[in-house]
């Protein structure tokens, strides 16, 4: 089956492609060179439309045990956004925290064909990827959440040595069926069981004696050695905190040039400035991560109205409880492996916080020089549901709309912000860096972010108007390998996409110390921990696509 | 062990909420023994015999066809058909919620009146928890609120509330397990616990027990007191205690609580911890969970956005934790079918009612008059493999093929019956 896109604008800058009409051919799912001469079975004209490859999601919440406890505890929310089943579609309910299966549509609908959860805890693995395989249309993958499970604290307290570190790093990787690895307020989840409320990148965790410092080092540093491809993903110490500035540049400093990834940055980068002693640190993040190579990050863009904040980060959760909106936070200690915190939170733009984090989020997108290390996330639901990704797109695009909209927020938060001053507007490449290949290339998706011969046909068909925001919410064509999927904003074919995961090698032999100290201390057999490849391609009649990663090395 | 046999370790139980992964089960021409780790329920589910069975339409034997597609004719024809029981597993709960919205139907689990008590508290104000894990190694102050934990989970304290070891140096033996309720100490003394102390009261006295507990901790003062004859002296030596724990967590299970308004019993439970917590940890651990209960509705929210007592009537999911409990609206005659599905004990029976009712069961179930179709199935874990969620909600278990019988799971029925549609 040979398909072909006749004449559209293509943006594929990982081929270096900028806008130039092409004509884009797909057999059998992969796309293939051109192929002038071959006759098609189906024939797309996308004269003066624009052409991206599907668009990927590197850190949105959807999967797992905190977004059901966000599901369960939100009806109201729910009760607005109804959706009844079609002959095509199950049926479900959106808004904040949007049931498995909407998830899956809505972000097809918008041109999205992979996202992945940040934040799955290995306890909980299984349950996330049940819910994974229940959000139809896009790949998947799963970041193994690590750094304050008891397991690897205790490595690091009787300082073990580091190759066993890496192999319980990578063995959790496999257990979980993880793509990544993700630290979330590096030992504080941990510290706040032992009643710590607060815990500095060099502060120690009161029973293990351990810092953040040392636990993003060591993570940092196995992942590299173990080869996986994306590096470290830190939520870094402090969350929410004004202030917290500080601990964001120590922890890129403290990375020593290892590679890293600093997530939802918007929320880690709060000065102490003015009389509310709250101001935007972006200008002193940008500059350090213009500096640093090294460093990549994404946003975590605060939009305004109701949502819903779910994180691993249940010391800061616990912290943030007081400005639930509405007022029912649920924190949770989980199983000596991690913790979570969900709290409903509205966002007003007449609210000086509130107003000052959008802006310090903007701020962030538009002084970052390279859109490489640069991904578009609002943290889905964190700063806002990921609906809002065309507004805050066209919000980055157009210049005269951003500076209507900050004439509206709130007046003191104005006077804050240098958003006025900046000028720059994001092209139609940064987009497609920022959406695309920037994140398939930081999660090694080799097939994947691009449009070149043997990438899977994942397509993005859009219709050019100068509205970015009409434009990017409604896609005239989304393709998942080479089937048309959704046509004018609508699924019009419901497919089952695959789970991504990395599995770097480990020693078998970590499994002995493993088995003792599951049998020892747990209430789940070692071996019931393990997320098998079946559970993910019969249970959730999906399937599995292994990831290279790079050999392992040593220290 | 004969030549046909095998033995399973590591064999996960799915016979209460706590779902215990420790089991050994041999299989033998005679039929399950559970060789290790077994309690009294694990023993009674493993090992029940199963009396022959066939899928029958009105108690006539049919073959498997034959049922499946008389129930989807009566599936079919129904106005609004309720899907009720499902104690099932992740895979046979998709089943249901699929054939539900499909059918317009309205979707309910058989504890859900109990699991409510937790969930309009959630709902309402949030709250703080714990896992098994975490209080097995941590808590070295354990309130079991007016609950039969023993009776509910045998294994509960050999396992949670007194383990032989702990992560952080907190066996049993420094442990102080505070029992509110009469006679219900009996099993934490048994257990080697360092130090039990009962409040004698009845269960529907907790809410008000916890109410004064609050009082004095917030430092108010309380003229009299008169619950069951407690003393003031006893809720202060508790409040003493709680202030001077490391990591106390408050236990339950909402079977427990079996009265009107139960739920403001567990607004204190959750209202206590939410005191104790600006200057120390403190959280919550519920459980009951059996039949699949937190499965069902760990698949329905997160499919529909809800859990559970959710209407698909309209085509979309519609809530409303009143109207669309299913043991009601059976008493007020509501709906015109019964789907009720039960794949792990037989006394999980759907009620006697007038309307007709599609059994996917276990076998030797006692079937109501009025049932129109029984399909057998299997039970997950036992029969066939599966998936089911533990009580605290964040751990999930497989389940293995032991090979008792060759019996359908529900999933494989219930996508039939949707496919014949």
């Amino acid at each position: 089956m040979l398909i072909k896109l006749t004449g559209g604008k293509v943006y594929d800058p990982a081929n270096k492609v900028s806008g130039e009409v092409r004509d884009i051919y797909v057999e059998d799912g992969k796309i293939v060179a051109p192929r002038p001469d071959a006759k098609p079975d189906q024939t797309y004209d996308v004269k003066g439309k624009v052409v991206m490859a599907g668009a990927i999601d590197p850190h949105t919440h959807i999967g797992g045990g905190k977004m059901t406890i966000a599901r369960m505890l939100l009806p109201e929310d729910h009760q607005g956004d109804s959706v009844a089943r079609t002959d095509v579609t199950r049926a479900g309910c959106g808004h904040a925290v949007p049931s498995t299966h909407l998830a899956g549509y809505r972000y097809a609908e918008m041109g999205y064909t992979a996202c992945f959860e940040p934040a799955m805890l290995p306890a909980n693995a299984r349950q996330a990827h049940m819910e994974l395989g229940d959000t139809p249309m896009v790949d998947k993958g799963a970041f193994a959440m690590l750094g304050s499970d008891d397991y690897f604290l205790r490595q690091l307290s009787e300082k073990q040595d580091f190759e066993a570190i890496k192999d319980y790093v990578a063995w959790t990787m496999h257990a979980s069926q993880a793509i990544a690895v993700k630290v979330v307020n590096p030992g504080g989840i941990s510290a706040f069981k032992f009643n710590q409320r607060k815990l500095d990148l060099d502060e120690e965790h009161v029973y293990y004696k351990v810092t953040p410092r040392q636990i993003v080092l060591n993570l940092a540093r196995a992942l590299q050695e173990l080869g996986v491809t994306h590096p470290l993903h830190i939520h870094g110490c402090n969350l929410g905190v004004p202030g917290n500035i500080e601990s964001t540049l120590d922890t890129i400093r403290a990375t020593e040039g290892l590679r890293v990834h600093m997530t939802h940055t918007q929320f880690l980068s709060y000065g102490t400035e003015g009389d509310r002693k709250f101001s935007s640190g972006a200008a002193r993040l940008a500059e350090l991560v213009n500096k640093s190579p090294n460093i990549s990050i994404d946003v975590g863009q605060v939009m305004f109205g109701q949502t819903c904040t779910a994180s691993g980060d249940s010391m800061r959760q616990y912290a943030i409880a007081k400005s639930a909106h509405p007022k029912k936070p649920v924190v949770m200690d989980i199983e000596c492996d991690a913790g979570c915190g969900v709290v409903p939170m509205r966002y007003r733009d007449k609210s000086f916080v509130n107003a000052l984090q959008w802006a310090i989020g903007l701020e962030t997108f538009l002084l970052v020089d390279d859109p490489w290390r640069m991904f578009l996330t609002t943290d889905h639901p964190n700063g806002a549901p990921f609906y809002t990704y065309p507004h805050l797109i066209r919000l980055l695009m157009d210049k005269s709309f951003r500076d209507d909209t900050f004439q509206r927020i709130n007046a003191d938060a104005q006077g804050a912000s240098i958003l006025p001053t900046i000028t720059r507007e994001y092209t139609l490449d940064d987009i497609a860096i920022m959406t695309r290949a920037g994140p398939a290339r930081s999660l090694g998706l080799k097939d994947r972010g691009h449009l070149g011969a043997g990438a899977a046909g994942d397509i993005t068909v859009y219709k050019d108007s100068p509205d970015r925001e009409a434009m990017f919410a409604t896609p005239t064509m989304v393709f998942k390998n080479g089937e048309l999927v959704v046509r004018d904003g609508k699924v019009v074919k419901v497919v089952q996409g695959a789970t991504h995961v990395a599995r770097p090698e480990y020693d078998k032999g970590i499994e002995k110390p493993l088995k003792d100290y599951f049998d020892r201390f747990h209430t789940v057999r070692m071996e019931n921990f393990k997320v098998a490849d079946e559970e993910i391609v019969k249970g959730d009649k999906g399937a599995v696509i292994v990831q290279p990663t790079k050999a392992r090395a040593a220290a | 062990m004969s030549a046909t046999s095998e033995l399973f370790e590591n064999v996960a139980c799915p016979f209460c909420g706590m779902i215990c992964d420790d089991l050994e089960v041999e299989r033998t021409d005679k039929g399950l023994k559970v060789r290790k780790a077994g309690c009294g329920r694990a023993v009674a589910g493993f090992e029940r015999k199963l009396p022959p069975s066939s899928p029958q339409i009105r108690g006539k034997n049919v073959p498997l066809a034959e049922a499946v597609a008389e129930a989807a004719k009566l599936i079919g024809k129904s106005s609004l058909p309720l899907y009720g029981g499902l104690a099932t597993d992740v895979e046979g709960m998709r089943a249901v919620m699929a054939l539900a919205e499909r059918s317009g139907g309205v979707v309910d689990h058989a504890a859900s009146e109990a699991q409510y008590r937790n969930f309009k508290v959630l709902q309402s104000v949030g709250w703080t928890m714990s896992t098994l894990t975490e209080a097995r190694n941590r808590a070295d102050l354990i309130i079991i609120a007016g609950t039969d934990v023993q009776a509910l989970h045998h294994r509960f304290f050999e396992r949670i509330a007194a383990p032989r070891q702990s992560m952080f140096g907190v066996n049993a033996k420094k442990r102080t397990v505070v029992v509110i309720g009469k006679g219900l100490d009996k099993a934490a003394k048994e257990a080697g616990v360092g130090e039990v102390v009962m409040l004698p009261c009845k269960p529907e006295r907790v809410g008000e027990v916890i109410g004064a507990l609050r009082a004095r901790l917030r430092g108010f003062t309380l003229n009299k007191l008169d619950i069951d004859g407690l003393k003031l002296a006893d809720i202060d030596a508790l409040a003493d205690r709680c202030r001077k724990a490391e990591y106390g967590v408050v236990v339950w299970a909402p079977p427990a609580f079996d009265f009107p308004h139960a739920e403001l019993t567990v607004d204190q439970l959750a209202g206590l911890i939410k005191d104790l917590a600006p200057t120390q940890r403190f959280a919550g651990l519920t459980l009951g969970g059996a039949e699949g209960a937190t499965t069902a509705a760990s698949v329905a929210t997160w499919q529909s956005g809800y859990p559970m007592r959710v209407s698909y009537a309209s085509g979309a999911p519609e809530f409303d934790p009143d109207r669309y409990a299913i043991a009601r609206m059976l008493r007020e005659g509501e709906g015109d079918l019964l789907v009720w599905i039960a794949s792990y004990s037989p006394d999980l029976a759907p009620p006697a009612i007038d309307i007709p009712i599609i059994v996917v069961g276990t076998p030797g179930m006692k079937l109501p008059k009025s049932t129109a179709v029984f399909i057998p199935i299997g039970t997950p874990g036992v029969d066939h493999a599966g998936r089911l969620i533990r009580v605290d909600s964040v751990v999930s278990l497989p389940l293995k093929n032991l090979g008792r019988a060759d019996l359908p799971p529900a999933e494989d029925v219930l996508s039939a019956i949707e496919a014949a549609l």
